[in-house]
């Protein structure tokens, strides 16, 4: 796809994705930039734990499970994430390696937005490291909550 | 009030169905000409094992079917471990229908949803059927079920049945599943941003362990729901079912007369309060 | 005997006379129950005599303390109230609720088909009086009735006896319900006593206590015994022990659940319960089952209970209220402000029986005043 036909068909998909509402046009450009379009089929691996972050997915349709690897029991699904969510912080954090893996639950589209290219990027213009660094932590409260929810494991039947 | 609210009447068990490991459904059929007493949906029996024990256990059965008298339960302590052990015809003892029921009638020309954690999908059943069966009555129906993983999930054959009808929105969370679990994982708080229900003509009937109910009205909050819209579910300590003997407290409310469905609003000062 | 007595006639009863009251209680059939001492105690038991009251006694009380004293005359009702109170005998401490038999008919409840007893109390005092009619609220009033406690109620006969002299513990002028005994009653009187006579202005409060009275010799009560009795009762309303704020005390207890004087008083509080034994309020009871060696016979049984055991709250593998302070807080908010929000009046009607009987001299009269205190000023009252 060429540089001018990416940014006709993303930009607007990327203005109405939930993650990013009320943001300013030239950060949503600049954005644009760095997306590409992904799609997943049913069973995907998307990443696999340990490998280098080095972006994130802004789910559009489908479902992503996040799951870890136990020894007993193989690979336990912590989490899933579908439409309107977004998947990935590592890419924020050093030492920006995947802390968990994720694999597509049913044919996932989404838009992978480059990490890499958006750390430089917020470096050269810390507003927009600003508004990613709050919409990220706003994700990140959210996700840590919902955790440790499950982290008490209330279904559980007591002695 | 004439009949002697304590003493418990003859049940025989008509069949015993094992919906995960830990948790069994219990059809019961009166012995001699006693007619099951109609009950409202959320509403409590208390359930006697012969020289065991008694305790308190939501009907979850169809409020308009009047032939058996369905309950759903843990094997937990002495009591339910030895009704899980009846085998067919042996008897239960059973008193009530005790306690507050679901706002159906508020409910009516809302938006409803329905919010179950665990277990509390037990006492959520008999509302479902009530809504089902008069459809029309209500706005959006949704069904949100979490547990703690797949095989936990109750009434799986229903659900599947629950899941294709168009006139219903079912969505289930488990707080961890293997790899062949094609649903969702997370806690039942996340399938509320996903439910387009209005929060201005909506009533929420919500069931679980108390953190999780804590966490679910703070969601239909966030979502603009009133407090005077979300009912609640609560178990207490129970030895009378109706008033007399003190044991189900929850600041002023006797759990037994004046709940176990609570109206959020008026519940709210005392829940969630350590130790009250 | 004289003209037929009714309610509200104003008649004196002299001391010697007053056999004829037992008398004609017990020949009515009443199993009559009165003040006596046991263990070093005034406690509830039947009476036939004179001679089994507590005749010239009287306690001393204060806050973990109870003695028996003699006093320097001979009154018949000269202390306050004991370790029991009448809820023993109406609402029984155990009973059978029901025996079933697992036969192939299936559970064939047999339910407790025993005389009811007809009880009369004397000796009740006005306290005692607003005690019952709590539990009348409880037992009687609302969807559902135990029937054994209404029976027991309703065949009741009641001979109050007005305070003249207040106990160390007592407050009921703060909970307004005393010392005057003003209804509830099937008889009142009032003990004068002093070095010259020993009498008792009596009133009827019912048409059965009236014509009971007609059977004990007795005439016109003149505006002297009549000023005297009053001027006793007006005096002792004046000597409490205690007093009890009890301005808006609901709100209060509401808004200060996390006061740390609950901390306190759990530091106290051995949650042994016996406030709970002792208050002529407290109805909790609980349920035990029991079968016998074949299996085939089972009882259930009602007993009273109490709200500082770990049992009490007990749900899914845990207490709901597992620290003392929360089984503290549970009583005490429960009796001075939940109470009222459940059957409109007060659980407390200042007897001062908890605070007498507490082994480690916890005061609700104290804990109640340190925690509006505590709003008063900043520094956290301890």
């Amino acid at each position: 796809m060429s540089e001018g036909k990416r940014m006709e068909t993303l930009e607007p998909v990327l203005a109405q994705h939930p993650f990013l509402r009320e943001l300013e046009l030239r950060h949503l450009k600049t954005l644009v930039g760095c997306a590409s379009n992904v799609r997943f089929n049913a069973g995907q691996i998307l990443f696999h734990e340990g490998e280098e972050a080095n972006q994130f997915y802004m789910i559009r349709q489908g479902k992503v499970a996040l799951e870890l690897l136990t020894s007993e029991r193989g690979p336990i699904s912590v989490q899933t994430v579908g439409e309107g969510d977004v998947l990935g912080w590592s890419w924020l954090i050093p030492p920006y390696r995947w802390r968990f893996g994720a694999r597509a639950v049913e044919l996932t589209r989404a838009i992978a937005l480059d990490g890499k290219c958006l750390r430089k990027k917020s470096e050269e213009d810390h507003d927009l490291g600003y508004e990613l660094l709050r919409r990220f932590s706003s994700i990140i409260v959210e996700r840590l909550e919902a955790t440790r929810l499950q982290l008490l494991d209330v279904y559980k039947a007591h002695p | 009030m004439t009949a002697n609210p304590m003493l418990t009447h003859a049940y025989g068990v008509k069949r015993i169905q094992q919906e995960t490991y830990d948790t069994f459904t219990l059809e019961l059929k009166p012995r001699s000409d006693i007619q099951i007493k109609s009950f409202a949906p959320g509403q409590f029996n208390m359930l006697y094992a012969f020289g065991v024990g008694e305790v308190p256990i939501s009907i979850s059965g169809d409020p308009a079917k009047r032939e058996v008298l369905i309950h759903t339960t843990r094997a937990v302590g002495a009591v339910t471990n030895a009704m899980w052990k009846l085998r067919r015809g042996e008897i239960i003892g059973v008193r009530g229908p005790f306690g507050t029921s679901w706002p159906m009638e508020e409910a009516k020309g809302c938006d409803v949803v329905i919010v179950a954690g665990g277990i509390g999908m037990a006492p959520l059943r008999p509302p479902l059927y009530q809504l089902l069966s008069e459809r029309r009555e209500y706005g959006k129906v949704f069904l949100l079920y979490g547990a703690r993983t797949p095989a936990d999930l109750l009434y799986q054959r229903e659900m599947e049945q629950w899941q294709a009808r168009s006139d219903l929105q079912v969505d289930i969370t488990v707080d961890r599943a293997l790899r062949w679990w094609r649903g969702n994982v997370g806690v039942v708080t996340t399938l509320i941003p996903k439910a387009d229900f209005d929060p201005t003509s909506t009533i929420a009937m919500v069931v679980g362990p108390e953190i999780m109910m804590r966490f679910t009205v703070a969601e239909l909050e966030k979502r603009g729901l009133a407090d005077d819209k979300i009912y609640i579910s609560m178990e207490r300590n129970m030895k009378c079912g109706f008033g007399f003997c003190g044991h189900c407290q929850l600041g002023p409310f006797f759990v037994c007369k004046d709940g176990p469905v609570f109206r959020y609003d008026r519940i709210k000062p005392f829940f969630g309060k350590g130790e009250i | 005997m004289g003209p037929v007595l009714h309610i509200g006639d104003k008649v004196v009863l002299e001391r010697q006379h007053l056999q004829q009251l037992l008398d004609a209680l017990g020949k009515k059939g009443y199993r009559v129950i009165g003040p006596t001492i046991r263990d070093q105690a005034i406690v509830y038991d039947e009476v036939s005599s004179l001679k089994d009251l507590p005749v010239g006694w009287t306690d001393e009380q204060n806050a973990g303390t109870y003695h028996l004293k003699k006093r320097a005359d001979s009154a018949l009702f000269g202390y306050v109230v004991g370790p029991h109170s009448w809820k023993r005998f109406l609402l029984e401490p155990e009973v059978r609720l029901w025996q079933a038999k697992s036969d192939e008919i299936g559970l064939k409840t047999v339910g407790n088909k025993g005389e009811m007893p007809r009880f009369a109390f004397v000796g009740v005092r006005s306290c005692e009086l607003h005690a019952m009619a709590v539990q009348d609220k409880i037992f009687t009033a609302g969807e559902y009735v135990d029937e054994s406690y209404k029976s027991r109620r309703e065949s009741l006969f009641v001979v109050a006896v007005n305070c003249v002299q207040a106990g160390g513990t007592c407050f009921c002028t703060s909970m307004k319900t005393g010392p005057k005994a003003t209804s509830g009653f099937d008889l009142a009187v009032t003990e004068v006593v002093n070095t010259e006579r020993h009498y008792f202005p009596a009133e009827a409060g019912t048409e059965i206590g009236a014509s009971v009275l007609g059977e004990v010799a007795h005439r016109e009560a003149s505006e002297e015994e009549k000023a005297a009795a009053e001027g006793a009762v007006e005096k002792c309303s004046k000597q409490m022990g205690r007093t009890l704020n009890t301005a808006e005390i609901k709100e209060l207890l509401y808004r200060n659940y996390e006061n740390p004087r609950w901390e306190d008083a759990a530091s106290r509080c051995l949650t042994c319960g016996n406030c709970t034994m002792v208050c002529p309020t407290c109805f909790c009871t609980t349920v035990e089952d029991y079968t016998d060696l074949s299996g085939q016979l089972a009882e259930r049984r009602r007993r009273m209970d109490v709200c500082f055991t770990m049992d009490f709250s007990y749900i899914h593998g845990g207490s709901i209220r597992y620290s003392p302070k929360a089984r503290y807080r549970q009583w005490m908010t429960h009796k001075l402000a939940t109470w009222i929000d459940q059957f409109g009046v007060s659980g407390c009607v200042g007897c001062g029986r908890c605070i007498t009987w507490c082994p480690v001299a916890i005061d609700i009269t104290e804990e109640a005043n340190a925690i509006r205190e505590s709003e008063l000023s900043p520094k956290l009252v301890t």
